[in-house]
This record gives C-alpha cells, sequence and structure tokens, in this order.
C-alpha cells in the first residue's frame, strides 16, 4: 500500500531533521540579533533573591510585587506594633529580594530607602543599607538621576556627611535629563549644609520631584517638622522675654497667655499642643504628634 | 481540511460542554478584587501589579487548559475505546492529531481574548477613576497596547505547550504525559542557562552537550516579555516575530512526530 508522506520514517526523518534546522536556526539569530535575558546573565544557585528568582520561572515580576507588599507590611507592621522591641531584620532581604526580581522596580528602591533610613523605632536607622539599595537601583537604571539624588539625600539628612550629599547631588546632576536645580543644591549643601534652609529647600525639591504619592507624603510631614521648628525658634524667643520681664521662665503656656505674649495655647501645624518641658529644659511637639520626633537639629535651650 | 475544520470545532464545543470557559468568570472575578485589595495596600503601584497578575493569571490558566486537556486529547479516545469509532469514520489519523491540536489551540485563543478584554476593561475603569495628576505618575498608561505583543507571545507559548501535551498523548498514560508536560515546561524557562555552559564547566564535551541541550528542549523564556511591557521596554515586532516562527517550527516538529507516532500505533 503506498502510503501518505509523513507516515514514512525516511521522509518523516528527513521532515523533522529541516523543521528542527529551522528552530535551531531561529534560536541562534534571535540569541544573537537580541540582548540575552537577565536569566541568561545570572548565575546559578545563589541565595536570597536570586534563589528565589529561580524558583519564580516566569513570574519574576508577580513574585517581585509579593516580596514589595511583604517588605511593607513587615515594615508597617512592625512600625505600627506596641512592641518595647521592634525588630526590622527583614526589611533589608525583602527588599533586596524584589529589586533582584525586578530590576526596575523604582518604588522599592525609592522607597525602599525611605524605610530603611527611617531611625529607631520608626524604623531600622539602617542608611548604609538604603545607600547599597539605591546603587543597586543605580547599577540596574544608571539613567534615573533620583537615585544619586536620593543618595546625597541620605548624606545629607541622616548621616550629616555634607561633602559626601554634595558630591552625590553633582552626580545626580550630570546624569542627562536630570533637574537643573541640582547643581545649586550642590553648591547649598557645601556651603550651607545642615542650616534649616537648606534642608527646607531639600525637601521641597523631593517634593516637586516625587513620582509617588507616598513620597510626596513623606516630603510633606519633613516640611511640616522644619515648620515646627520654626513655630519652636519663636516660642523660645517668647520665653526668654518672659523671663526677662518676670526675672524667672515660665512654668507653663497659661504665664505667656496672661502675659499677653501668646494667644492661645500654642499648637503644632498638626492641631496638638507644643510640649514645654521645664525639668530638661527644651520645648518640642507633642509624642502623640504625627511629627513626633522632630529631626536631630540642635535648638536654642529654654531660660533656666 | 475541512474534516480538520470540523475536528476543531468539536474539540472546541467540547470544552465548552466540559465548562473549560468557566475560568474566565474566575479571572474576572480575581482581577476585580485584585484591582481593589491591591489598590489598598500598595503604594501607587496598584495598575503594575494588576497588570503582572492580569499577564501572569493568562498564562497559568491558559497552562492548567493546555495541560490538562492536551494530555488527554488522544488518550482518552483510546482509553475509552471511542478511537475505534473515530477512525472507521472517512477520518485519517493525520486530520485526527491536527484537527484535536487546532481545536484546543482554538480555546485558548477564545480564552486569551476575553481575559485580556477583560484586563483592559479593569485597567481602563482603574484610568477612568483616577486623577489626571495621579496619572501623571504612572509609568506607562493603564490601558496600555504595548501589553498587546506579551499577550500574543503568551498564547504562542500556549499553542507550544498544547503540541508538547498533544505529542506526549500519542504513546504514554495521561499521567506521564502530564508529568512531561510540565517538566519540560520548567526546563523550557530554565535551559537559557545552558547555553552559556562553557563558563561554569572546564570540559568542552559537557559544555556541547549543554548547547545542544539548550538547542534541542524547547526555550520558553524568550516568550515571557510580561515584565518588559509592564516597565515600557519596547518589545519590537522583529523579536515577537522571530520567537513566533521559533514556536510555529517547533510545534510543526512536534505534530510531525506526533502523527508520524499515531499513525504506526496498532489499536486492535
Amino acid at each position: 500500500m503506498n502510503r501518505p508522506w509523513w507516515e514514512r520514517p525516511v521522509a518523516v526523518t528527513v521532515a523533522l531533521t529541516v523543521l528542527v534546522a529551522v528552530f535551531v536556526t531561529t534560536a541562534v539569530v534571535r540569541d544573537r540579533t537580541y540582548a540575552a535575558s537577565a536569566a541568561e546573565t545570572e548565575l546559578l544557585y545563589l541565595p536570597s533573591g536570586d534563589m528565589v528568582e529561580r524558583m519564580a520561572l516566569s513570574f519574576d515580576s508577580l513574585m517581585a510585587d509579593i516580596y514589595w507588599i511583604r517588605a511593607i507590611q513587615h515594615y508597617g507592621g512592625t512600625k505600627r506594633s506596641e512592641s518595647t522591641e521592634k525588630n526590622y531584620d527583614l526589611l533589608g532581604p525583602l527588599l533586596d529580594i524584589a529589586t533582584t526580581l525586578d530590576p526596575h522596580f523604582s518604588v522599592a528602591y525609592r522607597f525602599g530607602a525611605i524605610f530603611l533610613t527611617e531611625s529607631y523605632p520608626n524604623g531600622p536607622g539602617r542608611p548604609d543599607l538604603a545607600v547599597a539599595l539605591l546603587e543597586k537601583g543605580i547599577e540596574a537604571m544608571p539613567e534615573r538621576w533620583e537615585y544619586y539624588m536620593d543618595i546625597g539625600f541620605i548624606y545629607y539628612w541622616w548621616l550629616q556627611d555634607y561633602e559626601t550629599a554634595a558630591s552625590w547631588f553633582e552626580r545626580a546632576a550630570d546624569v542627562p535629563g536630570a533637574s537643573w536645580w541640582l547643581r545649586s543644591l550642590a553648591a547649598t549643601t557645601l556651603a550651607a549644609g545642615g542650616s534649616r534652609e537648606s534642608s527646607r529647600m531639600l525637601w521641597q525639591q523631593m517634593y516637586d520631584s516625587a513620582d509617588n504619592d507616598w513620597i510626596r507624603v513623606e516630603a510633606t510631614r519633613r516640611l511640616t517638622q522644619l515648620r515646627a521648628l520654626d513655630d519652636i525658634d519663636q516660642l523660645i524667643a517668647l520665653a526668654v522675654r518672659f523671663d526677662q520681664q518676670a526675672g524667672r521662665p515660665p512654668r507653663g503656656w497659661e504665664e505667656l497667655i496672661q502675659e499677653g505674649l501668646l494667644a492661645g495655647l500654642p499648637l503644632d501645624p498638626t492641631g496638638l499642643p507644643y510640649v514645654l518641658d521645664f525639668e530638661n529644659g527644651t520645648m518640642n511637639v507633642s509624642p502623640e504628634s504625627e511629627l513626633y520626633p522632630l529631626p536631630g537639629e540642635s535648638l536654642p535651650p529654654l531660660p533656666q | 481540511m475541512a474534516i480538520i475544520g470540523r475536528i476543531a470545532v468539536h474539540v472546541f464545543k467540547e470544552s465548552v460542554r466540559d465548562k473549560v470557559l468557566y475560568n474566565l468568570v474566575l479571572f474576572a472575578v480575581l482581577l476585580i478584587a485584585a484591582s481593589y485589595l491591591i489598590g489598598q495596600l500598595t503604594a501607587g503601584q496598584d495598575v503594575k501589579i494588576i497588570k503582572d497578575l492580569g499577564l501572569a493569571a493568562t498564562q497559568i490558566f491558559g497552562l492548567f487548559i493546555a495541560v490538562f486537556i492536551g494530555i488527554g486529547l488522544v488518550s482518552k479516545e483510546v482509553e475509552r475505546r471511542s478511537i475505534y469509532s473515530l477512525l472507521s469514520k472517512p477520518i485519517r489519523r493525520h486530520e485526527l492529531i491536527l484537527g484535536k491540536y487546532a481545536g484546543l489551540v482554538l480555546t485558548l485563543a477564545v480564552n486569551v481574548v476575553v481575559m485580556a478584554a477583560t484586563l483592559y476593561l479593569v485597567l481602563g475603569y482603574m484610568s477612568w477613576v483616577e486623577s489626571e495628576e495621579f496619572k501623571a505618575t504612572w509609568l506607562r498608561p493603564a490601558a496600555d497596547p504595548a501589553m498587546l505583543p506579551a499577550i500574543f507571545l503568551v498564547f504562542a507559548q500556549l499553542a507550544l505547550v498544547t503540541a508538547l501535551a498533544l505529542f506526549f498523548s500519542t504513546f504514554s498514560s495521561p499521567i506521564l504525559s502530564a508529568v512531561l508536560t510540565f517538566g519540560l515546561y520548567v526546563v523550557g524557562h530554565f535551559n537559557a542557562d545552558l547555553r552559556n555552559f562553557e563558563s561554569v564547566v572546564d570540559s568542552t564535551a559537557a559544555a556541547y552537550l549543554a548547547r545542544a541541550l539548550y538547542y534541542a528542549l524547547p526555550s520558553l523564556a524568550p516568550f515571557d516579555v510580561k515584565a518588559a511591557v509592564v516597565h515600557g521596554e519596547p518589545v519590537t515586532f522583529g523579536y515577537v516575530a522571530m520567537t513566533t516562527g521559533y514556536g510555529a517550527a517547533y510545534v510543526a516538529a512536534l505534530l510531525l512526530a506526533a502523527v508520524f507516532i499515531f499513525s504506526r500505533r496498532d489499536f486492535k
């Protein structure tokens, strides 16, 4: 009986050879024409993010989302917990895994850095890890000037290393497409690093360049803290004036109100009264205030 | 050709009767619920996560359909003995194989199209309710047409997985076919590592063997451009065409082998 060609071994072998040649050639040409995928350039069986990436098959991006959600949950849950010993140890590895799985996960770098730098007990207080995370972001996306700016910002705000901060602002300014004000920010940082005005400028620029609501909220909070510091300056000046008039420091806000120096209880921008602490000779926002604790800036002492 | 078409339509109708398309309802519910819940959880990344989730779910749902229906396309007919009545009709064996394959690919195509439409509807709604200011923070628009190449390549990958399942079902049991198909699916996402094996081994023979395996095994990782489109990275027409061409040649080889094996099987 005369069989069709697809039932004859020799014909099928020839046809299969041709088809295999076609798909192998296509694969060779594709691999040469287009850059190798990330999976191809990474080494097998490394711990943490790389290991998870292996297990994620082609769902890296989705897994990155899951790890990002876990990082937020870990940070938020620990921050809000009533525990006296808050442990943020998992935050760094979770962010590392999320950004290894998805190296373009911009919000994980920028927000992760904010989480990591926040001082204890509101965060782990690890600016070193935050800088490492942002440097990882720069490696993946060297064109994102915001990451250089964020590193400069960490050196400025958290480490008070104004020279290094200025150099990072300069590097940010060198990135094509970076905002024009970065160079003047670098100059201001070098000239007047640590002053409240330069801090205000920094946070205002952070607010203006935010690509995300959370960063905007954080910048607003910091700007409000600076406003509270301005208020405290004025209140201390009033306390000094009372001291000069009465020959002794005020014992509470009531005395300043009675003297006509204040119209009523002085409230911080969130609506809670400022706290006058005679024992320690300090004035501050209430520990219940969203602005607490204020940044570690030395305030003039109260009259004693 | 007409017979292949009729068998394909029959397979599609059978999958509808088997309530396979119910997964679409589950998909829609999953997306709508997730878009609400995730929007509460994440920092302005809700659109990205919905895109990731929608594209991943399209692939996973399609994968289960391709494997679990694909492995039964031929073996079920043999187990039920309905193969005898089928082959006694004026249907040739290669028409049966090709018709079955076309029918399942048609089912998958309907699935992928409806899922993609649902994803675009959810994203379109999110875009509609958000303010212009908020939308300006998105890396890409919500209902981004740039996702279409990723959706198309998901479909192309599913067509290849279906061919694998059908190929195995022509000569092995459903369970073994499922194991082999899933195994190759996993290997297909790892095998890119075999390509540069020479950088981790000293043996030239092992490096060549690894390179040969890389080309022989189905390479599924290149079909995955989901992350790229979500981040707005360009996926060129040339890349999509070349990857589709690779998939088409691989499918043709698998179907030819399946037809050859099935035509030589003795059902007496």
